[in-house]
C-alpha cells in the first residue's frame, strides 16, 4: 500500500486497487450538485428562521390566531389565549420560550423522517452528495450505531405528530372567530391556517411509518380489506412525501410569519366576513 | 499442450436457461453431482426474454381445458409433424411443472379465487398461459435460479461447500463434447473471462443451449443464440431433426434499425391488439387458411365479441398460429400496403384505455417508449416478422430426451427437435423447457448413476480441441500449401454480418430453390474464409475470439437449415416455399435428419459442393390410435395421407 | 436517416491498470450506446470486452457508467446527448474490474446465497396454493428486478467503502428479503427464521441511510427505497425497537 494512506481504514472506495483505475471521484457531467445545494439552502433558511422565532418568545398570538410554533403553549409564561391551546403543565418555573417545549415533537418527527433523512444526509453530510459521486468520508456505518440508530424511533414521533396536528386543527377551528372571539368569521389568516393544516395532515399521514402501521405490516391484505384500502390511500400520499414535506415546512413557517406580522402590528389581518 | 484442468461430475448441463436449470435441479435432486455451464452470467439466459406465458392446461380460467385439448392445439399448430409422444407428455405434465414453480417461490398473476391466472394466446383454444404481466420468462428463470441457490444452501449446511453437488460455471463456453468410443465422456470448455481451458469429465451431458437466431440478421434472439448445442451434438455424432422449420415471430420491432427484430409480445394481440395495413384495414381476415376456417371469426364484430364472450364467438384471426400471421404480414408489406418502416401497424391504443395498457403490457409500453420513442397508448406500433425460434433440433427419444446414437448425450428445450413439429405455439416453449428439462435431468442422472465405470477422457481429443480453439490467434499469415497464401486474416465480425445477411435474404421467411442453392454456395465460401478468421489481442475476455469460435457453429447450423429447406418441397408451418406453396400430406410422415459428412466429427471436409452435412430421410412412427381419436375425421383428412387414415 | 461522428471516451484496461481512450465513431438515428460500443468492436477495437445479452433492457447484462451515471447501455439512447458532447463510458466502479467494460460481479452472487430461500408451507402441495392478487402485488414488483446490479453499484455503502461489503447485502438483496417477508405463503417464521430480524442482524439493513440512489438508477423503475427498504426497516423496528419488546428482552436476558 502506498505511503500516506491509512491502512486501518480500508476505504479506498472507487479508488480501491481492484477497481477500474480512474482517479476522478466521479465522472458526472450534469449539475449533480444543484439538488443537494438547494436542499441544504432550503433547510438552512428554515433553521435560521425557526430558531429566531422559537427563541423570540414574542408576537406569537394575535387573536384569534396562535402561531403553530407556540401551540400548545405548555408553560405559565404563555400569553393567555381565550379558549386557546394553553395547557400549563410546566407551571411557572419554565423561563425560556414556551415554543421550545413543544417544538421538540415536530422537530423530532421531521428529523427522523425518511425523506428529511435523505435530504440532510445528502445536503449536509454529503453521504453521498449525489448518486455515483464519491463521498468524502473515510468510514461509514450508516444507521447501525448510536446516535443514528435512534432514527428507528420515527414512529413514536409520528404518534406525537398526530397529537400536535390535532391541536393545530383545533387552532384552525378557533381561527373561525374574529378578534373579539365571535364565531362565524374568517380572515385571510384563517385561509393561511386552513392551507397549513391540510398540508400538515397530508405530510403527517403520508409518513412511511404511518403507511406501515395502517397496513404495510400485514402479510395478507386480502384478510383486512379496510386496512388495505387505507394502506393504498396512504401509499398514494406517500409517493408525494417529499413534496408534502417541503410544502408543509413552508406553510408552517408562513403561518407563523403571518401571526408575527399581525401580532407585531406590521400588517392588519383583512377580514373576509 | 499445456496441462488442462479437469474436474469430475456426474452430469454436465450445457446452458443455463429454463431447460438447463430445470435439468440441473432434477439431476441434483436425483442424487447426481451436477455442473451447469453457461456463456452468460447465471440468470441472464435468453429465457428472460419470453414474455407471454407458460402454456399448461390447468383449467383455472376455463374449466373446459385439459391435456387432450392442449395436445390437439399443439398438433394443429405444428401441422401434425410433431413427435406426437412429446406433444402428449408435454400437454400432460405441463400443469405439474407450473405448480411446482409455485412451491419454489414463483408468483404468477392470480385469478379472483386466488389461483394462477391464464391468458389467451395464438392457437390455444382456451386461456391457458400462466403469466406474470409480460415478463413471464424472467419469473421462470429467477425462480429456477433461486431454487438452485436453495439447493446449494442445503448442500452448504451439509458439507460446508455451496458447490459440492451443484455448481454453475458462468461465462464459460463448451466447444466440444468429448467421447470414449460411442459414449459421452465430458466437455471441453474455456472460461470467457480468462481464456483458460478446462475439461468437465462426466458420463452424462445435457445440451440445453437454445436456438440459432444469431445466424439471421433480423432476429429477436440474443448473441448467445449461435446454435452451439446443435453443432456440439452434430460434431459428437448425433443427428439434427427437421432443421428447415424456423419460426419467424410475426411481430418484431422494425424501427429504429438498431432494435430491429426485438420482440413485441403476442400478448398484445391476445389482449385485444389488432393488425392493420397502411389502408387501415384489419387484413388478417383475408388470410385465414382452409384448415382453420371453422375456428376463426369471419367478421370484425365477431372477433371483437370473442374477447368478452369466448364461448359463443370465434376468435379473431390475429390469433392464428404465428406462421400464418408472419406470412400475412410479409404479403401485405410486399403488396405495398406496409407501414413507413416496412412493417404493418399493431394497434392497442384504440382498443384499450391507456391505464389498462400500462398495467397489462408494462414492458411493451416501456420498450417502445425507451427504444423507439413511441407511446403505445396513443399510437400504433410498427411491427414485422423476426427470426424467433427453431423448431428443428437434436433428434431425441421422446420419453428420455436422450440424443440418438450417442449414449450419455441428452437434449432439452429449444435445442431439441420434434416437440413443436413445423411450428410452435406461443407459450409452449416455456412449458417445453420445464417438461423436457426435467426429463432430461432425470434420465441423465439415472444413466450416470447406473453406469458401472466412468468413461475415460482421451488426451488426444483434449489436445485437438485446444488446438481448434486456439487457431484464430495464429490465423495471420499464409496457411501452408493453400492457394490463398498472403491474404490477410478475415475479420470475424464481417463474416458474421455476411452470414446473417445471407440467411436472412436467401433462407428467410419465404424460400425459393435458386436462392437456397445460392445460399449454400455462399455458406461454402464463408466456411473457407472462416478458417482464416483471425483475432487480435489475448485470450482474456476477448469478444472477437469468442465470435470466431462461434462462427463454426453458426455455419454448421446454417448449412443444416439451408439443405433441409431445399429438400422439403412443400410449405408447412415455419417452412414456406414459394415454388411449392401447398402443404403435402405425403410429407407429413417425412423427417429430415442432418448428419455430419465426416462421422469422426472432424471439420476438414470443407468441399464446397458436398459441404459438411448430409441429409437422411426418415418415415415417422404412426400416431397412436387413442390420440388420433381426439380429432374429427374431417380434420384428419386435411393432414394425414390416405394410407395413414386407413391404418 | 442522419448520421454523425461522435466523440467517445471508453475505459480500457484490466486489474493491473488502464485508462480512458478516445475514439471517434459514427452514430446513426435511433441508436443506443451499446450499438456504438458494438461498432467500435467491429471496426476499431475487436477485443474490446463488454458484457451484453438481450439488448432490450430485459436481462440486465450491459450495466456500465455513462457520463458517470450507472445505466444500461442498451437502454441509453444516443439522442439524449448533444452531438458535441464527449460521451464517457466506464465499467461499474463499485466492483473489481476484469477487463475493459467487464467487472467481476461475484459480490452479488455471494450475497444472493446468503439470503435464505423461500420456505414452502408444509401443509400445501403443488397446485394447492391460493394467493390473492393484492397479496402478491408487492412481491411481484420486486420480482421485476433484472439483476443488472446498478443499485448495488451506485449504493455508496459499498461503492465508497469496500470494507462494508462483508456486512451489507446491498439494495438488491435487502429487497429480496423484503420480497420473501411479504410473500403471502412464505413459511420462514414457522421454521424459526425471522426475516425481519435477520434483515438487520445479518444483511446489514442498518447501513442503508435511505438516500435513494438505488431507486434513482433502477432501470425497471422499482421503488426500491419506498416499497422495499423502508417497509423492511419498519418491520425491523416492530421487532427490535419497540420499547416494550426491548425492555422485555433486556429483563429476560438479565434473569437468565
Amino acid at each position: 500500500m502506498a505511503t500516506g494512506t491509512e491502512p486501518e481504514l480500508n476505504s479506498g472506495g472507487v479508488r480501491t486497487p481492484t477497481r477500474a483505475a480512474i482517479a476522478a471521484p466521479h465522472l458526472r457531467t450534469d449539475r449533480w450538485w444543484l439538488q443537494p445545494a438547494a436542499t441544504a439552502g432550503g433547510l438552512l433558511a428554515f433553521i435560521v428562521y425557526s430558531t429566531w422565532r422559537a427563541f423570540a418568545n414574542t408576537d406569537y398570538y394575535a387573536a384569534p390566531y396562535v402561531s403553530p410554533f407556540y401551540s400548545p403553549c405548555l408553560a405559565e409564561n404563555c400569553e393567555p389565549m381565550r379558549a386557546g391551546p394553553n395547557w400549563e403543565i410546566f407551571g411557572g418555573w419554565w423561563g425560556l420560550s414556551p415554543a421550545l417545549l413543544i417544538l421538540i415533537f415536530p422537530l423530532g418527527f421531521r428529523l427522523t423522517c425518511y425523506y428529511y433523512r435523505k435530504a440532510y444526509y445528502r445536503g449536509f453530510w454529503a453521504s453521498p452528495p449525489a448518486c455515483a459521486v464519491a463521498e468524502p468520508h473515510k468510514k461509514y456505518t450508516g444507521e447501525t450505531r448510536f446516535p443514528l440508530i435512534l432514527q428507528n424511533i420515527h414512529r413514536y414521533f409520528f404518534y406525537a405528530a398526530i397529537l400536535v396536528a390535532g391541536i393545530l386543527t383545533y387552532d384552525t377551528v378557533l381561527a373561525f372567530r374574529d378578534e373579539h372571539y365571535e364565531w362565524g368569521h374568517m380572515g385571510l389568516g384563517t385561509l393561511v391556517f386552513l392551507v397549513n393544516i391540510v398540508l400538515i395532515w397530508a405530510y403527517t399521514l403520508s409518513c412511511h411509518s404511518c403507511r406501515h402501521i395502517v397496513g404495510g405490516q400485514l402479510k395478507h391484505f386480502s384478510k383486512h380489506p379496510v386496512r388495505y384500502r387505507m394502506w393504498q390511500w396512504v401509499g398514494k400520499l406517500n409517493a408525494r412525501h417529499m413534496l408534502l414535506a417541503w410544502a408543509s415546512l413552508v406553510s408552517v413557517a408562513l403561518a407563523d410569519f403571518y401571526v408575527y406580522l399581525v401580532a407585531s402590528g406590521a400588517f392588519d389581518d383583512p377580514r373576509l366576513f | 499442450m499445456p496441462v488442462v484442468d479437469r474436474q469430475e461430475w456426474d452430469v454436465v448441463v450445457v446452458g443455463a436457461g429454463g431447460a438447463g436449470l430445470r435439468a440441473a435441479i432434477e439431476a441434483r435432486e436425483r442424487g447426481a453431482r451436477t455442473a451447469v455451464i453457461c456463456k452468460s452470467l447465471f440468470g441472464k439466459a435468453h429465457t428472460v426474454m419470453a414474455e407471454g406465458g407458460i402454456a399448461a392446461a390447468m383449467g383455472n380460467v376455463n374449466s373446459g381445458d385439459n391435456w387432450q385439448v392442449h395436445f390437439r392445439d399443439t398438433m394443429r399448430g405444428g401441422k401434425f409433424l410433431n413427435q406426437w409422444r412429446m406433444a402428449e407428455l408435454h400437454a400432460q405434465e405441463a400443469p405439474d411443472r407450473v405448480w411446482e414453480l409455485e412451491t419454489w417461490g414463483a408468483l404468477f398473476d392470480r385469478t379472483k379465487d386466488g389461483r394462477i391466472s391464464q391468458r389467451n394466446f395464438g392457437g390455444h383454444e382456451y386461456p391457458r398461459l400462466a403469466h406474470v404481466g409480460d415478463r413471464t420468462g424472467l419469473e421462470l428463470i429467477r425462480t429456477l435460479q433461486q431454487k438452485i441457490v436453495s439447493l446449494q444452501q442445503e448442500d452448504f449446511k451439509e458439507t460446508g461447500d455451496y458447490e459440492s453437488r451443484l455448481k454453475v460455471y458462468q461465462e464459460c463456453t463448451v466447444t466440444r463434447i468429448l467421447k470414449d468410443g460411442e459414449r459421452v465422456s465430458g466437455t471441453f470448455c474455456y472460461e470467457r473471462e480468462s481464456g483458460r481451458f478446462f475439461v468437465l469429465e462426466a458420463p452424462s451431458v445435457v445440451i440445453a443451449t437454445g436456438g440459432i437466431g444469431k445466424s439471421f440478421k433480423v432476429t429477436s434472439n440474443s448473441w448467445e443464440y449461435t446454435g452451439d448445442g446443435h453443432a456440439l451434438a452434430l460434431l459428437a455424432g448425433a443427428p439434427l431433426l427437421n432443421m428447415e422449420f424456423v419460426q419467424f415471430h410475426p411481430t418484431g420491432m422494425v424501427w429504429p434499425p438498431s432494435v430491429k427484430g426485438i420482440l413485441v409480445t403476442e400478448s398484445v394481440r391476445g389482449d385485444g391488439g389488432v393488425l392493420r395495413n397502411s389502408e387501415g384495414k384489419r387484413f388478417m381476415f383475408d388470410y385465414i387458411p382452409d384448415v382453420f376456417k371453422e375456428k376463426y371469426a369471419q367478421s370484425e364484430e365477431e372477433g371483437d365479441r370473442w374477447y368478452e364472450d369466448p364461448d359463443n364467438n370465434r376468435r379473431p384471426p390475429e390469433l392464428l398460429p404465428r406462421d400464418e400471421v408472419a406470412r400475412a404480414i410479409n404479403a401485405e408489406v410486399k403488396a405495398g400496403r406496409g407501414s413507413p418502416h416496412g412493417g404493418v401497424f399493431l394497434d392497442v391504443s384504440t382498443r384499450m384505455p391507456a391505464e389498462v395498457i400500462k398495467r397489462r403490457l408494462p414492458s411493451m409500453y416501456h420498450q417502445f417508449k425507451e427504444l423507439a420513442d413511441v407511446d403505445i397508448t396513443a399510437e400504433a406500433m410498427e411491427v414485422g416478422p423476426t427470426c424467433h425460434y427453431v423448431m428443428g433440433g437434436i433428434a431425441v427419444e421422446s420419453d428420455t430426451a436422450a440424443a440418438r446414437g450417442v449414449p450419455g448425450l441428452f437434449a432439452s428445450g429449444e435445442v431439441a427437435g420434434g416437440m413443436h413439429g413445423s411450428n410452435r405455439l406461443g407459450g409452449n416453449s416455456l412449458s417445453d423447457l420445464l417438461v423436457f428439462g426435467r426429463r432430461a435431468g432425470l434420465h441423465a442422472a439415472r444413466y450416470a448413476t447406473g453406469l458401472g465405470e466412468r468413461p475415460a477422457v482421451d488426451d488426444g481429443q483434449i489436445d485437438a480441441a485446444a488446438a481448434e480453439a486456439l487457431r484464430p490467434f495464429s490465423a495471420e499469415g499464409p496457411e501452408a500449401g493453400t492457394e490463398e497464401t498472403g491474404r490477410p486474416p478475415e475479420n470475424p465480425y464481417t463474416l458474421h454480418q455476411e452470414l446473417q445477411q445471407t440467411m436472412n435474404d436467401l433462407v428467410g421467411i419465404i424460400r425459393r430453390e435458386a436462392e437456397m442453392e445460392a445460399a449454400l454456395k455462399k455458406l461454402a465460401d464463408l466456411r473457407v474464409r472462416a478458417r482464416r478468421a483471425g483475432v487480435e489481442g489475448h485470450r482474456q475476455f476477448n469478444p472477437g475470439w469468442h465470435l470466431a469460435l462461434d462462427l463454426r457453429n453458426m455455419l454448421l447450423v446454417s448449412e443444416c437449415v439451408a439443405r433441409a429447406a431445399l429438400e422439403r418441397t412443400e410449405s408447412r408451418g415455419g417452412h414456406t416455399r414459394e415454388d411449392h406453396p401447398t402443404m403435402e400430406r405425403e410429407w407429413r410422415r417425412i423427417n429430415l435428419l442432418c448428419q455430419p459428412t465426416d462421422p469422426t466429427g472432424g471439420l476438414a471436409a470443407t468441399d464446397p459442393v458436398r459441404g459438411q452435412i448430409r441429409l437422411v430421410r426418415e418415415t415417422t412412427e404412426p400416431i397412436r390410435q387413442d390420440l388420433l381419436a381426439l380429432f374429427d375425421k374431417e380434420e384428419l383428412v386435411k393432414y394425414l395421407a390416405e394410407e395413414e387414415l386407413y391404418e | 436517416m442522419s448520421s454523425y461522428e461522435a466523440r467517445f471516451k471508453v475505459w480500457r484496461g484490466d486489474a493491473e491498470g488502464g485508462g480512458l481512450e478516445d475514439f471517434k465513431i459514427e452514430v446513426n438515428d435511433g441508436e443506443v450506446v451499446l450499438d456504438i460500443i458494438h461498432r467500435l468492436q467491429a471496426t476499431q477495437t475487436p477485443d474490446l470486452a463488454v458484457r451484453w445479452n438481450c439488448k432490450a433492457g430485459k436481462c440486465g447484462s450491459c450495466s456500465a457508467e455513462i457520463n458517470g451515471r450507472p445505466r444500461l447501455m442498451c437502454m441509453t439512447r444516443m439522442s439524449v446527448f448533444s452531438r458535441e458532447e464527449t460521451i464517457t463510458v466506464t465499467p461499474l466502479r463499485a466492483f473489481p474490474v476484469v477487463r475493459d467494460l467487464v467487472t467481476d460481479v461475484g459480490f452479488n452472487y455471494t450475497k444472493a446465497r446468503q439470503v435464505p430461500s423461500f420456505v414452502p408451507p408444509a401443509d400445501l402441495g403443488p397446485g394447492e396454493y391460493r394467493m390473492m392478487q393484492e397479496d402478491v402485488d408487492r412481491s411481484q414488483e420486486f420480482r421485476k428486478c433484472i439483476e443488472c446490479f446498478l443499485c448495488q453499484d451506485t449504493c455508496h455503502v459499498v461503492r465508497d467503502h469496500e470494507e462494508n461489503k462483508t456486512a451489507f447485502a446491498g439494495p438488491r438483496f435487502l429487497m429480496r428479503v423484503a420480497e420473501l417477508d411479504m410473500h403471502p405463503l412464505d413459511a420462514a417464521s414457522e421454521s424459526g427464521l425471522d426475516r425481519k430480524t435477520t434483515a438487520q442482524d445479518e444483511h446489514g439493513l442498518g447501513y442503508c441511510n435511505i438516500t435513494k440512489c438505488c431507486t434513482e438508477v433502477c432501470p425497471e423503475g422499482i421503488k426500491i427505497t419506498d416499497n422495499a427498504l423502508i417497509p423492511l426497516k419498519e418491520r425491523a423496528v416492530d421487532r427490535k425497537y419497540d420499547p416494550l419488546v426491548w425492555l422485555g428482552s433486556k429483563i429476560r436476558r438479565r434473569t437468565s
